[in-house]
């Protein structure tokens, strides 16, 4: 055996069940999600306008909440470095309500 | 006689070097903050969709009765019911469901490629990363599809516009000036927001390759571990994440 094949086959470690089963159950979950979105959609009245709205946002929160946390594993790094990314959040949430706000003053001047 | 060992402190000075302040690497880190501009961009796109959409007059009667005008804003799950090689059959949101369906499928195969990294498990990185890849073009298949059907109109019965005001219909599908859905700004925002979008989508795909390619080579096997396909994998599910919001605000409200 030369030294080459001998360094250049790295043993990948054997692969733990269940963390992989948990990815899967969090893809499974985003899209039961989903599916639940397209269930209010089409299954609730058509005047219930702005509860539906309400209820979509609020998924929508739920799904991203699951795939930064844990797709993206910030939920296990550290404490400082997942406020650094939440707390500018913040200045979203201003320009949300600043713009709509501005939105319907714009339709009331037309 | 005892001996005296000289144990050398290390240097535990934080502005030293040689220390992550938050137990990340250099590169993940400023992939964290570019994600944070990248945020704000795509929040500055969406939310100025909510003051153009607010700032129009909203469709009043019944949904099953939609006919599109330029004097209200349409109702998107009315503009968006086509689904390739079904035509003529109205389908509300379901194209766009599949197309979430297929980016959250990507975005598993991407972490599960992470995961594999991190097992030194080369083979399994590249049957993930080649899992993504096709995730993506998929991806990038439909819009190309959604795009052409939306620019070439919908076929549907008296949809379009009368440029002359003799009643006949002179422009069907949609431009950057006009288009049979809605007022001007609709349009404009549909190519401004997807696309952008995509252009993402695209972007990543090439990033997916090349870490499928120096995957293969070996490029991580010899550097002793697989950061880069972390980091990569951080930008695809962002890519994922702003979908879960476009859906939200352009299609499903």
């Amino acid at each position: 055996m030369t030294l080459l094949e001998e360094t250049s086959r790295v043993k990948a470690a054997p692969a733990d069940k269940s963390k992989i089963m948990k990815l899967w159950k969090i893809a499974g979950f985003l899209l039961l999600v989903t599916l639940i979105e397209f269930a209010f959609a089409f299954g609730l009245p058509e005047h219930w306008k702005w509860m539906k709205i309400s209820i979509f946002v609020g998924l929508t929160f739920v799904k991203a909440f699951y795939i930064i946390a844990e797709f993206m594993h910030l939920k296990h790094e550290t404490k400082v470095l997942i406020w650094s990314i939440a707390i500018p959040m913040i200045f979203v949430v201003w320009f949300v309500i600043a713009l709509i706000y501005e939105g319907g003053a714009i339709q009331d001047a037309r | 006689m005892a001996s005296t060992a000289i144990v050398e402190q290390p240097n535990k000075n934080l502005w030293g070097g040689g220390v992550s302040p938050l137990k990340a690497s250099y590169g993940k880190l400023m992939m964290w903050f570019f994600l944070l501009s990248d945020a704000f961009t795509f929040s500055g796109l969406l939310i100025t969709y909510g003051l153009l959409r607010y700032s129009h007059q909203a469709y009043e009667g019944a949904v099953a009765n939609f006919v599109p005008s330029q004097e209200y804003w349409p109702i998107p799950e009315k503009i968006f019911d086509a689904f390739p090689f079904l035509h003529g059959i109205s389908l509300p949101l379901a194209f766009v469901g599949l197309m979430t369906f297929i980016l959250i499928l990507s975005s598993v195969t991407m972490v599960l490629a992470v995961e594999a990294g991190h097992r030194m498990d080369k083979e399994g990185v590249m049957k993930w990363m080649l899992w993504t890849i096709v995730g993506g073009l998929a991806f990038l298949g439909c819009q190309a599809w959604e795009w052409s059907h939306f620019i070439s109109g919908s076929g549907k019965e008296g949809w379009g516009i009368d440029l002359t005001g003799n009643g006949v219909i002179d422009f069907v599908g949609a431009n950057l000036a006009m288009n049979e859905y809605g007022p001007p700004l609709f349009a404009d925002l549909f190519f401004f927001i997807t696309g952008f979008h995509g252009t993402h989508v695209l972007s990543g795909v090439v990033l997916n390759v090349l870490i499928f390619y120096q995957a293969s080579t070996g490029t991580f096997e010899r550097r002793g571990h697989y950061e880069m396909v972390e980091k990569v994998g951080l930008y695809w599910h962002f890519v994922d994440l702003v979908w879960v919001f476009v859906f939200t605000f352009f299609y499903l409200i």
